[in-house]
């Protein structure tokens, strides 16, 4: 009686069970072709000397990461690029919130200021590039004709050793501020107006003391994506660099992926390349992973 | 006068009038619940006094004081909103004392970290301490100090949002409907409290509702608003018995009052579809008569009615009917054990005190009953 009952039961839940297969057949097998496998290939590849047309491969162990310690260009690479993040993420997630501050606070043209930060994120970053050499160029640049309308004699920004790393900093500023902005425009309307007036009752007089005590702790969350998500796409920072200086002049404006592109596309050294793709990859998850793990329990309140 | 004093205060938001001359006097340690369907300009009125709305002219005084051009945190009020408004940061304790650190500490002394090492804060921080830990004891918080917001029940939060507002000892409360976010039973419950909590505290409190029997059975006062308007202010049995105005009569009561159309001719004879029903009014003309459903009673003679449908109540029974004549709803609030004194189904007759009737004139206002026919209850 009992068995005769649980038969069909459990038809139904193989048949469920194949039914769920077939249902996420399409998006698991596209997270395994695009994702997966060539994440795998490109960790098994850093562990080899393989070169692109050459007839075959060796298995090298860890000698390409040791050549990475002994690499000057990659330490030069790791340096330029730690600088940069340390540049363009402060900078655009403290200025996307003051301008975002400074929007919610208007009362006018909020659709207008939203629209003109976010320009530069859905523009072309190689065009954007074009316009930036333009005007950063040593004589014909507007800016420098500026600075020498005022009695100064800029500096060659992206042909400097000097100012080149300062110079891309800045374009990515102005490449993710606007995109911070928008975050941080949609954090500011999820706070609630109560919250404000209570304060104003409790005594919060200036809005200094109300930030602190309303808007800053209650952008937390938005606070922390924020700052990860600005921080991986610094350290990703490429386009400027391919277009503008090529990391040049004399690896002042190297960094880790333009690094790695050189590597595996003008050297063909696939397998160093994979290499340096890893500690890309390793440096991008600790930086989500310290967030996450090591700010969440701060920021989020429910 | 100590307390809260509100004279002839208006306010427009764009093209709507929202408050349109409002004066009323809240005595000092008194209670008074504003009561009126949403959108009439209570919780305008109520922001206004806090002084987180600004009006656009009148003036508003306060234990003495006019704080007509005043920031609310100079105003000496507290206020509980109706979503509680607690930091979601800060811990039970920190939120009380947000009122008190906000006054009695420098903004270098609040500062995080190296506030504690600023002179002289010690004294105030104790101070605070001590006046925290007596508010949240107050109210049953004490083994909750060091929880979140968001860790808290409903009825806990709502605690919380009191502490807060009476920890500073201001001279006035007010209230933004506290008790609308809570589940049917805590509400009956914290309203007692909120009741014990002002009594001790002794001040001034306005106490935004649109739930009518909160405001009939918590307040010394009730303010009946619409429109932008006061209606009237009364205490409660007053308010429920002896309405000045229909809208008055036909808010406050639940089911709600019987209105009947009438007309009363030039000697004052009041009818209702041709009928007299024995009460003589001052003035003439198109009349409503209302009367409570359980002021109604079924008669062999009188107020012509069809009966419809009867509801169980436990305590009572509501039948509902319709005039005979001119069709209008009826309801009559009975005792379970009259329920034998209604017929089967279908024609009775209805009768109500006179002195329970309450006549309105055409522009809403109550119209003096002038005399009365000789027999205290409606002759047919």
């Amino acid at each position: 009686m009992s068995a005769s009952l649980a038969f069909p039961a459990r038809r139904r839940t193989t048949g469920e069970a194949l039914a769920g297969w077939m249902l996420t057949a399409p998006a698991a097998l596209a997270y395994a072709l695009m994702l997966l496998l060539p994440t795998l290939a490109t960790i098994a590849l850093a562990f080899t000397d393989y070169e692109l047309g050459a007839d075959g491969l060796a298995w090298i162990g860890l000698d390409n990461f040791a050549e990475l310690l002994r690499d000057r260009g990659f330490a030069i690479a790791l340096r330029n690029t730690i600088l940069y993040v340390a540049l363009v993420a402060p900078l655009s997630v403290l200025g996307g919130l003051a301008l975002a501050l400074l929007i919610e606070t208007g009362t006018r043209g909020r659709a207008f200021f939203r629209a003109v930060f976010f320009l530069p994120v859905v523009s072309l970053p190689v065009a954007m590039a074009a316009a930036w050499q333009y005007l950063l160029h040593p004589t014909i640049g507007p800016l420098n004709a500026a600075l020498r309308g005022i009695g100064i004699e800029g500096p060659a920004w992206l042909s400097s050793s000097d100012t080149v790393l300062l110079s891309l900093a800045a374009i990515g500023v102005w490449e993710n501020i606007g995109f911070n902005l928008v975050l941080f425009l949609a954090g500011l309307t999820a706070i609630p107006r109560e919250l404000y007036a209570a304060a104003e009752v409790d005594g919060a007089t200036s809005g200094w003391e109300r930030f602190r005590l309303v808007t800053w702790p209650l952008l937390g969350p938005t606070t922390l994506f924020v700052v990860t998500i600005t921080m991986t796409r610094a350290v990703r920072v490429f386009d400027s660099v391919a277009v503008l200086t090529q990391g040049g002049p004399n690896k002042a404006s190297e960094v880790l992926l333009y690094a790695m592109y050189e590597e595996g596309f003008t050297y063909f050294r696939l397998g160093y390349s994979a290499a340096i793709t890893l500690v890309f990859l390793a440096i991008v998850l600790a930086l989500v992973w310290l967030q996450t793990k090591v700010l969440e329990k701060r920021v989020h309140y429910a | 006068m100590q307390g809260i004093a509100i004279d002839r205060l208006a306010k427009r938001f764009g093209g709507t009038t929202v408050l349109r001359g409002i004066s009323l006097e809240v005595a000092a340690g008194e209670f008074l619940a504003l009561v009126g369907p949403s959108g009439c300009g209570k919780s305008t009125l109520l922001r206004s006094i806090a002084g987180i709305e600004h009006a656009d002219s009148g003036t508003i005084r306060i234990g003495g004081q006019d704080v007509t051009g005043l920031r609310p945190s100079q105003r000496d009020v507290a206020m509980v909103f109706q979503s509680y408004a607690l930091y979601p940061h800060l811990t039970v304790e920190e939120n009380i004392a947000v009122p008190l650190a906000m006054r009695r500490l420098s903004a270098m002394q609040r500062l995080p970290l190296i506030g504690g090492w600023m002179p002289g804060p010690a004294t105030a921080r104790d101070s605070i301490t001590h006046d925290v830990r007596q508010a949240a004891n107050a109210l049953g918080l004490g083994n909750l100090l060091s929880r979140r917001p968001g860790q808290l029940s409903g009825g806990q939060r709502q605690r919380v949002a009191l502490a807060r507002a009476i920890v500073r000892r201001p001279a006035a409360f007010l209230m933004d409907e506290p008790l609308s976010n809570l589940d049917a039973s805590l509400r009956v419950q914290t309203r007692r409290e909120i009741v014990a909590i002002h009594r001790a505290a002794g001040v001034a409190t306005v106490y935004v509702t649109h739930d009518q029997s909160e405001a009939l059975t918590m307040a010394d006062r009730v303010a009946v608003m619409q429109a932008g308007e006061i209606l009237q202010v009364a205490p409660p049995a007053e308010i429920y018995a002896d309405p000045q105005d229909l809208r008055v009569a036909t808010f406050i009561g639940s089911p709600r009052i019987n209105t009947l159309p009438a007309e009363a001719d030039a000697e004052g004879v009041l009818r209702v579809a041709g009928q007299a029903v024995g009460l003589r009014v001052a003035g003439s003309g198109a009349m409503t008569l209302a009367i409570r459903p359980e002021d109604l009673q079924p008669a062999g003679t009188g107020i012509p009615a069809r009966m419809e449908t009867v509801e169980f109540l436990g305590e009572s029974l509501l039948v509902h009917l319709r005039h005979a004549t001119t069709g209008t709803p009826l309801v009559l609030r009975l005792a379970p054990e009259d329920r034998e004194t209604l017929p089967p189904q279908g024609e009775l007759s209805l009768r109500f005190p006179v002195d329970r009737a309450l006549v309105f004139g055409a522009d809403g206002k109550r119209a003096a009953v002038r005399s009365m026919a000789p027999e205290a209850v409606l002759v047919g």
